[in-house]
């Protein structure tokens, strides 16, 4: 199976605090990853480093045999949990920002995708509830033609039917050339998407594996199994 | 359909499709959606999908034609025995829930005979 992250050893203080901790992680192609565990955990660190928004202090990490930099950026998709438009922008210019930065971005999809989140390309971003906001940041992160998609947190504090909607779009997108990773403490929804879990807690995994196996070998579902552990 | 996430997902799509098969929702020699396109029905992840057609094609109640999609098998003996396969669950299910309950054989044929 052909890799597209690997990482080794990989470690990131903030001064004393250990934000990650030796954590090996590989994602292959064409799987749906979730790296689960508790708010500060590590799991936005494990993202920002892969998306190159921070440098590790100690360890490995390879995307697509590169490290992370100007090559590594142009083939990952980053869903970031901040919102980063600017006040004046409308939601047409927030497409038109993400095709100017990035040249896979796809524009008719993005189109096609917010009829279907239900969104007006002339509402201004300032006037977008949570839930739209959520649903847009998923369709611009989606609309690229990357390799490896990182989405963090893409439920976090969204409502039942935006939460369908982006799931039905994670899995529109998915293909056997590119990989998702998500990062989530509602693993109760998003657990079907998942191919393979990792739990990260204080920085460090404390278990992974298949998620079908862990449903077959525990008897419980990854949700249950989330609970029991931590 | 709804899941039990306690038990893989791949195992609760196969039975569901296996019943599916037996009362006749799914016609021998009919063809079985894309494997995109159940995922998008069930929200599955495709790869549990590919795992559920994979399963169904070595125990022959389906199979895959190279580039044209999976069928149900039109073998009717391998229904049959499908249906016993099911009919044994249900039986077994049903037994050992009147154990629980502490029922002895006879009783719980007698409770049977009566229900029927």
């Amino acid at each position: 199976m052909e890799q597209i992250l690997k990482a080794t050893q990989l470690s990131k203080y903030f001064y004393q605090k250990k934000a990650l901790d030796k954590v090996d992680i590989n994602i292959e192609k064409g799987k749906i990853y979730g790296i689960l565990g508790p708010n500060g955990g590590g799991k936005s660190t494990f993202l920002k480093i892969s998306a190159g928004l921070l440098k590790p202090s100690q360890g490995e990490i390879t995307i697509d045999n590169k490290e992370p930099g100007v090559y590594t950026k142009s083939i990952v998709s980053y869903l970031p949990e901040t919102n980063y438009f600017y006040k004046w922008m409308k939601i047409k210019d927030a497409l038109n920002f993400f095709k100017d930065l990035y040249t896979d971005f796809d524009i008719e999809k993005a189109r096609e995708s917010l009829k279907f989140m239900e969104l007006e390309e002339e509402e201004k971003v300032t006037s977008l509830s949570k839930g739209m906001m959520g649903r847009l940041k998923l369709t611009l992160a989606l609309s690229r033609k990357a390799k490896l998609y990182l989405l963090d947190e893409p439920l976090n504090g969204i409502d039942p039917i935006s939460r369908e909607k982006i799931i039905t779009s994670i899995l529109d997108s998915y293909s056997e050339k590119s990989s998702i990773l998500i990062c989530s403490h509602l693993i109760y929804y998003i657990e079907k998407l998942l191919d393979y879990v990792f739990f990260l807690s204080e920085g460090r995994i404390i278990l992974s594996g298949d998620a079908e196996q862990l449903r077959n070998k525990r008897g419980m579902s990854i949700d249950k199994l989330f609970q029991e552990v931590f | 359909m709804e899941f039990n996430n306690n038990i893989p997902i791949y195992l609760q799509i196969i039975d569901n499709i296996k019943q599916d098969i037996v009362v006749g929702k799914l016609k021998t020699g009919q063809k079985m959606p894309s494997v995109r396109e159940l995922a998008g029905i069930l929200k599955v992840n495709p790869n549990t999908i590919q795992r559920v057609y994979q399963e169904l094609d070595r125990e022959k109640i389906t199979y895959t034609k190279r580039g044209m999609g999976t069928y149900v098998t039109e073998e009717e003996k391998t229904i049959s025995s499908l249906k016993e396969e099911l009919s044994k669950k249900i039986i077994l299910d049903f037994v050992e829930g009147m154990y629980k309950l502490g029922f002895s054989n006879k009783k719980l044929i007698n409770t049977l005979k009566e229900y029927l």
